[in-house]
């Protein structure tokens, strides 16, 4: 990709500036290390579910309060697929470990994706262009999810233990580093570059970030711009499952609630990065894991509304976000 | 001659307000019509009802020659009813008074999303784009450049380009020069006289006098919502007092 000098490089500054900021505050460079790594594992997990999230309002306008019901499923069909290959995922070789996850990951997201299908028919698609609805049938949505869930799995807190050669942690220049957070890392990396790659690089990814920003125009153009975002929200449900997933071994356990707990985030997240910028939601995301882990550390009392105060002090900089989609 | 496209009396509602009452247009092909009018008189409203933007709440659309004659509702197909897209995919290009630039994209990739055959910037039919760059040098010289940097006058090119880029039955273009400066005018003037000689058929929306004059061929007034004046632009070229009772202005 060509590199355009007149790039608006600050908001990449904002991960960077963050984490120098907490090194002095945070003393030690080795705990420091850890913390850094910790959120922004936790980062890429918000970044993958969110960046479905964003996508989906950019393009129609849908505020979907309900994304999270795709990240509880996501998380409960990997309890159950895991539950049932723990020779596997107990198993002390990566290689087996790594083959049960990759089902229960896969399955996470065909169920979500599934589910995507079936809540954009049902529940958005008769509400589109009226957003106080969309906020009401969504949530509504999401609370008929949750109840399901309890139905199927029960209301109790389910473990969901990463596979045993993921478990622990390694040490790295003094910092501890759990193994689970690294392969977090990998896998929200290959997310997002994968979306980059798609919406740089296809035609399919160019329509999507035209109709971020000029939906009309895009059906001018002779395209059918209901079929794409249709497919804009079954992947975005999609990988909210396979966030789901991440999330809910990154707590080690899940609850019928974790959707709910997560959209909060969610919503901080593409709020910060400017509602449908792919790239500001990472960076947001990022910013959202860095700053809940330096405050859990620092102050645990501020860390409950520490990303309230992110957002506020990003939009007293940029009131649209750090990448403000044009023409909205 | 034929007619590419006629409306025969569109209403159209916007909410509450009822915008256009019973709107009469024929566009013969093969011809630059003119549609003109004061402003607030119906003449967007009009374009945005012929691309499925805004939907006729009463009357029809028809685009095309003689596909199954529909009793006695004139020539072609009916689209009043069709969606965006549909009517798009039957060969009408539209550049809205926006002019609709995706400007997070560039030139480049605002080109490629025009040309719908197109997967990539090389397929694009080259001699057709060589074309269009000579029409409008500005288009090859911010080829790789986010659309969003162009001024005023280079969107209107790339606009007008995208328009282009694969050969369209009609062009519907709202305002073409607003808001240019004169040089940048004549350019204009010049590429549609280009795109004339090709024989696209265009419908043009325009205030501004000198476009109007050496362009159109036919002509259409609007007033509150209605087709009110409709012959050629020789015609009404030669008479003042027409203008002035219609325009408020002589050309």
């Amino acid at each position: 990709m060509k590199f355009e000098l007149d790039f608006d490089w600050k908001p990449l500054l904002l991960v960077p500036v963050l984490a120098l900021v907490a090194l002095p505050l945070v003393g030690t460079a080795s705990t420091w290390l850890t913390l850094t790594i910790a959120g922004l594992a936790m980062g890429m997990i918000i970044f993958i579910i969110a960046s479905g999230l964003t996508l989906i309002f950019g393009l129609m306008d849908v505020l979907n309060f309900g994304h999270g019901v795709f990240i509880a499923l996501g998380a409960y069909v990997a309890t159950t697929v895991l539950g049932g290959m723990q020779e596997w995922t107990g198993a002390d070789s990566l290689g087996r470990n790594l083959l049960a996850l990759l089902p229960a990951l896969l399955l996470a997201m065909l169920a979500a994706g599934a589910l995507g299908v079936v809540f954009e028919r049902f529940i958005v698609r008769p509400v589109y262009g009226q957003h106080l609805k969309q906020i009401l049938i969504t949530m509504g949505g999401m609370i008929i999810g949750e109840e399901l869930i309890k139905v199927v799995w029960g209301p109790q807190q389910i473990p969901l233990l990463p596979p045993a050669a993921l478990q622990g942690t390694v040490f790295w220049l003094g910092a501890s580093i759990e193994k689970y957070r690294l392969l977090a890392v990998v896998i929200g990396l290959v997310v997002f570059l994968a979306l980059a790659w798609t919406l740089s690089r296809t035609k399919i990814g160019l329509l999507i970030r035209a109709g971020v920003q000029d939906r009309e125009m895009v059906e001018s153009l002779g395209y059918r711009i209901r079929r794409l975002f249709i497919g804009v929200f079954v992947v975005g449900s999609a990988l909210a499952g396979l966030g789901g997933v991440m999330w809910g071994m990154f707590q080690q356990s899940v609850v019928p609630q974790i959707g709910a707990q997560v959209n909060v985030l969610i919503f901080i997240v593409i709020i910060i990065g400017g509602l449908g910028s792919t790239g500001g939601a990472l960076i947001g995301a990022l910013m959202v894991g860095l700053m809940a882990n330096y405050s859990g550390f620092l102050a645990p009392k501020v860390a409950l509304f520490s990303n309230i105060l992110l957002m506020v002090g990003v939009l007293l900089w940029r009131p649209q976000g750090v990448y403000p989609v044009a023409n909205r | 001659m034929k007619n590419l496209l006629e409306l025969k009396g569109v209403h159209t509602h916007i909410g509450a307000y009822h915008i256009l009452h019973g709107v009469d247009l024929v566009v013969p092909r093969g011809q630059l019509t003119l549609l003109l009018g004061r402003n607030g008189a119906g003449k967007t409203t009009t374009l945005r009802t012929i691309m499925g933007l805004w939907k006729a709440s009463q009357g029809t659309v028809h685009f095309g020659e003689n596909q199954g004659q529909d009793q006695g509702q004139g020539d072609g197909k009916d689209i009043t009813h069709l969606s965006t897209p549909q009517i798009a995919e039957l060969g009408i290009a539209y550049v809205p008074e926006t002019m609709g630039i995706f400007s997070d994209l560039t030139v480049k990739e605002n080109m490629v999303l025009a040309a719908r055959s197109a997967k990539r910037a090389s397929d694009i039919d080259t001699v057709r784009l060589e074309w269009i760059f000579k029409l409008f040098p500005a288009v090859e010289k911010f080829w790789n450049h986010p659309a969003g940097k162009l001024s005023g006058g280079q969107k209107q090119m790339l606009a007008v380009s995208r328009a282009i880029v694969e050969p369209r039955e009609l062009l519907i273009v709202d305002e073409p020069s607003k808001g240019l400066a004169p040089a940048i005018i004549n350019n204009m003037i010049d590429a549609f006289a280009q795109l004339k000689a090709s024989g696209v058929t265009v419908l043009l929306v325009e205030q501004n006098i000198h476009f109007a004059q050496r362009l159109g061929d036919s002509v259409a007034v609007m007033d509150d919502g209605r087709v009110v004046h409709a012959g050629s632009m020789a015609e009404f070229s030669a008479d003042p007092v027409l203008q002035q009772s219609l325009l408020g202005l002589a050309l």
